[in-house]
């Protein structure tokens, strides 16, 4: 079923998807993201209405076709009467921004990725373009840095995090004096 | 008279900003949300989340498949053995690994005890925030029992790891059994009980009926799934749509709601919880018939050897030394996997390269796309009913913020 509509969308929209992989039986097209929002359009027709998730995975210093595209940001759909799932991925550049699925011009399909474009905004620091009020969601509004991407320490880069926490545990001997 | 006259008419522009949470007794958990009220109308409310984030994504990429199980605990923290079963089951898709049966029936079994667990904490917290307080009691024994089932199942009531990549930690009790089957005939008892006290009640209908009530394109819309989803009148449940862990041997009915209130909410969870009873009596009979066998797959690349053997032979040695430094052998690619929580669809998105740990762990949890609907749903209502909508969304703090 998933085979027919992919074939459809080749048809239909030549060369949007530009790749396919197919591993333990999940789906995974890459779309470009100027041909996303045609693709969405068409596979909600289709029949994949429920959107289960958004997320990005940081891929740095990764090169396609000579040109940076250093995020995917990968959407998982799930088809209700055929109970088929689809992966669409989307590769991005740093800063360069994927459409919203949320924008004001945009058919109300899809609130739910309302806060899952924030959530991925605020952790990996890619903008959603036309996104009524894209602000952090997890983290606080000026927090430095996206947590997620692959160059930010695990401990945050917090002073106080690491600077005494590997020295050895000496009891409470500076509170009881000489 | 005049006086009396002058008090009620409205306030133009006058505001109240009301701070429901972070720390409030209907939030469950630390979340806040900020109201803008028109005398008790609620004209805007703002959910504002994070304050449980704890990086768990970040984590999961420094972190071993197998040290990831007790990460996944601290999620929905109510009913998380469910939580390390979904994970589990993704880590397995990813390796393609298939366990042991007794430890897929012992799965399930365990699963649907903290399906009901979780109803009990969401049904009875969400009378107890409406002012029904006795429910709540009658339920909380029950809840005690499956605790104490987790206790001698997994050492810990609240943070289980109780699965293992390839199965679980080890096997049931003797005398695990005996009280399952004595919870097996006090719970249908209590949840009659809890029916009692609520399901024809009046005041409960005045405060629940047609409380956050969608339309199924809308829950749809808004990423529903969970007994959430089925009380708006979709039948989406994955143990019957997308069957993992036997569950199509099983005999069990998926119940659906017409208006998706919050008394349908209600109904709902609690005839899942009757359901879940009928798994856990079927799932108890098969652990007879299949008898004693493993509960790990007998692969020692994936699971580490029994302690006998790691002391008395060289190959179970490496192999325990070579899985505990360098971790599982993992294929390259990514999946994603779900399953059937309490709250809705639990799935964990892996990208492997390969490494000893994941490449990208993303937990998608229930409860966010759900309370994200928050606003709309509250918006020109009661404070009261605020708070009816919160407790009946179930938003567990810990998953929502990861």
């Amino acid at each position: 079923m998933v085979n027919v509509i992919l074939e459809q969308i080749d048809e239909r929209l030549p060369k949007a998807i530009t790749d396919r992989h197919d591993f333990r039986g999940d789906t995974t097209i890459v779309v470009a993201k100027e041909n996303f929002l045609a693709v969405v359009d068409f596979i909600f027709n289709e029949g994949f209405q429920l959107l289960v998730d958004i997320t990005a995975v940081d891929w740095p210093l990764r090169q396609v076709d000579g040109r940076e595209q250093r995020f995917d940001v990968v959407y998982h759909w799930l088809n209700l009467a055929t109970q088929e799932r689809l992966r669409i991925k989307v590769p991005v550049a740093d800063g360069e921004g994927v459409p919203s699925l949320v924008g004001p011009t945009l058919p109300p399909h899809f609130k739910t990725a309302d806060w899952f474009e924030r959530e991925v905004f605020d952790l990996f620091g890619i903008p959603f373009e036309g996104h009524p009020n894209l602000v952090r969601l997890l983290t606080w509004p000026d927090f430095p840095g996206h947590p997620l991407r692959k160059d930010f320490p695990l401990d945050g880069g917090d002073l106080f995090c690491m600077a005494d926490s590997t020295a050895p545990y000496t009891g409470h001997s500076h509170l009881v004096g000489e | 008279m005049d006086s009396i006259a002058t008090s009620i008419q409205p306030l133009d522009g006058d505001k109240m900003i009301v701070n429901m949470g972070p720390t409030h007794p209907a939030t469950h958990g630390t979340l806040r949300i900020v109201l803008e009220l028109e005398g008790e109308i609620i004209t805007r409310a703002t959910p504002e989340i994070g304050y449980l984030h704890r990086g768990v994504e970040k984590l999961g990429e420094h972190l071993s498949y197998n040290q990831f199980v007790t990460l996944t605990d601290r999620l929905n923290y109510c009913s998380s053995i469910m939580n390390n079963v979904g994970y589990a089951h993704a880590v397995e898709k990813l390796l393609d690994l298939e366990i042991p049966e007794r430890a897929k029936v012992i799965r399930v079994l365990v699963s649907e005890l903290a399906r009901i667990a979780d109803h009990v904490v969401c049904v009875g917290i969400n009378a107890v925030d409406i002012g029904a307080f006795t429910a709540f009691l009658y339920l909380f024994k029950q809840r005690e029992t499956v605790y104490d089932l987790f206790e001698m199942s997994a050492g810990q009531r609240m943070h289980t790891s109780f699965t293992r990549v390839g199965g679980l930690f080890r096997d049931l009790p003797d005398d695990f059994f005996p009280l399952a089957e004595r919870f097996l005939e006090e719970c249908p008892l209590a949840i009659d009980e809890l029916e009692k006290l609520l399901t024809r009640n009046p005041i409960w209908h005045d405060r629940t009926k047609g409380v956050g009530a969608l339309s199924p394109e809308e829950a749809l819309s808004w990423g529903y799934t969970g007994p959430c989803l089925r009380a708006c009148g979709v039948p989406q449940d994955l143990r019957k749509s997308q069957p993992y862990l036997g569950y199509d041997q099983y005999d069990f009915d998926i119940p659906v709601g017409t208006t998706g209130d919050v008394f349908d909410r209600y109904l709902v969870r609690v005839e899942e919880m009757r359901q879940s009873l009928r798994i856990v009596r079927q799932a108890l009979d098969k652990l007879k018939e299949l008898g004693p066998g493993p509960v790990i797959v007998d692969d020692y690349k994936v699971a580490l050897p029994p302690k006998e053997k790691v002391y008395t032979r060289m190959e179970s040695l490496i192999h325990h030394f070579k899985l505990i430094m360098h971790g599982i052998e993992m294929p390259v690619g990514e999946v994603y996997s779900a399953t059937e929580a309490a709250n809705g669809e639990l799935g964990f998105y892996i990208v492997s390269d390969g490494g000893k740990n994941p490449y990208r762990i993303r937990v998608r949890p229930p409860c966010l796309p759900i309370f994200s609907s928050y606003e709309q749903k509250v918006r020109g209502r009661l404070i009261a009913d605020a708070v009816a909508e919160l407790g009946a969304m179930n938003v567990i703090a810990g998953e929502l913020d990861r």
